[in-house]
């Protein structure tokens, strides 16, 4: 039963991910914790897992949360699910792509969905945002937290590779805690 | 017979060696694709790789995913694109599927808890960067503006789910699109 849960929510999940792995984030996330299988600051930790390793975000978490909630099989199923409206779309489209390209149907599709992408990673931006500052009370851990922000920003716009921020942000967050601080 | 199952087998390990060396998700993989696809193996032509960057931004899915189906297709028929599809999906599934099972362990660790407390706020950065760069491309008129805020306020502060923004500002991209059309031509 589990496993079928698995298939069908990361087959929606793959079904409706547009413009990339942080859109889908408020998607992923709802999913996830409606059915208890992982905490909104454990999901934000994976983002990180996920940059650190190959592979595209949708794959990883999908195969991670399978893993975490059923085992190898529940893996499968997760993966199996977030892959499979990919191939079967691209594998009809193939064969007509001139016709799918010029289509005034998708171009109108697309001009809605461009902007619903920003929305969606802006709407992970709180989220996210919240994990980062709310669970904290205290001046202390607040500037800790918007320190390290504050410096992974600085990286993250001279282009450092994300591996880089992640890295760094791991040794503030390493030094801040024992002092004390974070 | 032999030499088609040849290429079958090069599609399966040229796309787990693409799976394998892209960190950071579907657009780094791009020029290792190109490299890989269509100079080296002619599996398809530059201008076609253009073309399904451009189609897989308006299907759903992983990037990485849709370039695989699609160039497996081209090369091998169905067999191509499903044995495309799974190298470049298996290098993640074992990986994750290690990891899974190493971060089970690690978790509670205070080392661990502290270095990922610092880890999320490098995560928001990098999220923020992704948030400059995708509105950087989105096209600017009044609909999109109002679109963009309307999905932002429901996604972000209302609780509406996802699919029902995507969904809701597909369908209102497309009647605008059809209405100013016919606008023009009446």
């Amino acid at each position: 039963m589990i496993l079928l849960q698995l298939f069908l929510s990361f087959l929606k999940i793959g079904a409706f991910t547009f413009g990339g792995g942080y859109a889908m984030l408020p998607l992923i996330q709802a999913e996830v914790e409606a059915r208890g299988w992982m905490g909104r600051e454990e999901l934000v930790n994976f983002v990180a897992v996920s940059e650190s390793t190959p592979g595209p975000f949708a794959v990883n978490i999908a195969t991670y949360v399978g893993a975490e909630t059923g085992s190898l099989a529940g893996a499968a199923c997760a993966t199996l699910g977030v892959v499979l409206p990919s191939f079967v779309i691209i594998f009809i489209v193939a064969g007509c792509y001139d016709k799918f390209k010029s289509s005034r149907l998708v171009s109108g599709c697309m001009t809605g969905l461009r902007p619903a992408v920003v929305a969606l990673i802006g709407a992970a931006v709180i989220s996210v945002g919240k994990t980062v500052f709310l669970p904290y009370s205290g001046a202390g851990p607040l500037l800790g937290g918007a320190m390290i922000f504050l410096i992974s920003l600085l990286l993250a716009f001279k282009k450092l590779h994300p591996i880089w921020v992640i890295l760094i942000s791991a040794a503030l967050g390493l030094a801040l805690g024992y002092v004390g601080i974070y | 017979m032999n030499g088609k199952i040849k290429n079958l087998a090069r599609l399966f390990f040229t796309f787990m060696k693409i799976g394998t060396f892209t960190f950071g998700g579907g657009y780094a993989m791009i020029p290792l694709i190109q490299r890989e696809a269509a100079q080296k193996h002619g599996w398809i032509t530059e201008e076609e790789l253009l073309d399904i960057f451009a189609v897989a931004e308006s299907t759903p899915g992983p990037i990485a995913i849709n370039c695989a189906t699609f160039v497996g297709k081209k090369a091998g028929g169905f067999a191509g694109a499903f044995l495309a599809t799974l190298g470049v999906v298996l290098p993640s599934f074992v990986i994750i599927s290690l990891i899974a099972f190493i971060l089970r362990r690690f978790w509670d660790i205070k080392a661990v808890r502290y270095a990922f407390n610092g880890i999320r706020a490098g995560v928001l950065a990098l999220i923020i960067k992704a948030l400059v760069s995708m509105y950087r491309q989105c096209p600017k008129s009044p609909l999109a503006y109002g679109l963009m805020g309307a999905a932002f306020v429901c996604a972000a502060f209302l609780d509406v789910s996802a699919l029902l923004v995507i969904a809701a500002c597909a369908l209102t991209g497309l009647a605008f699109s059809l209405l100013s059309e016919r606008g023009d031509r009446a």
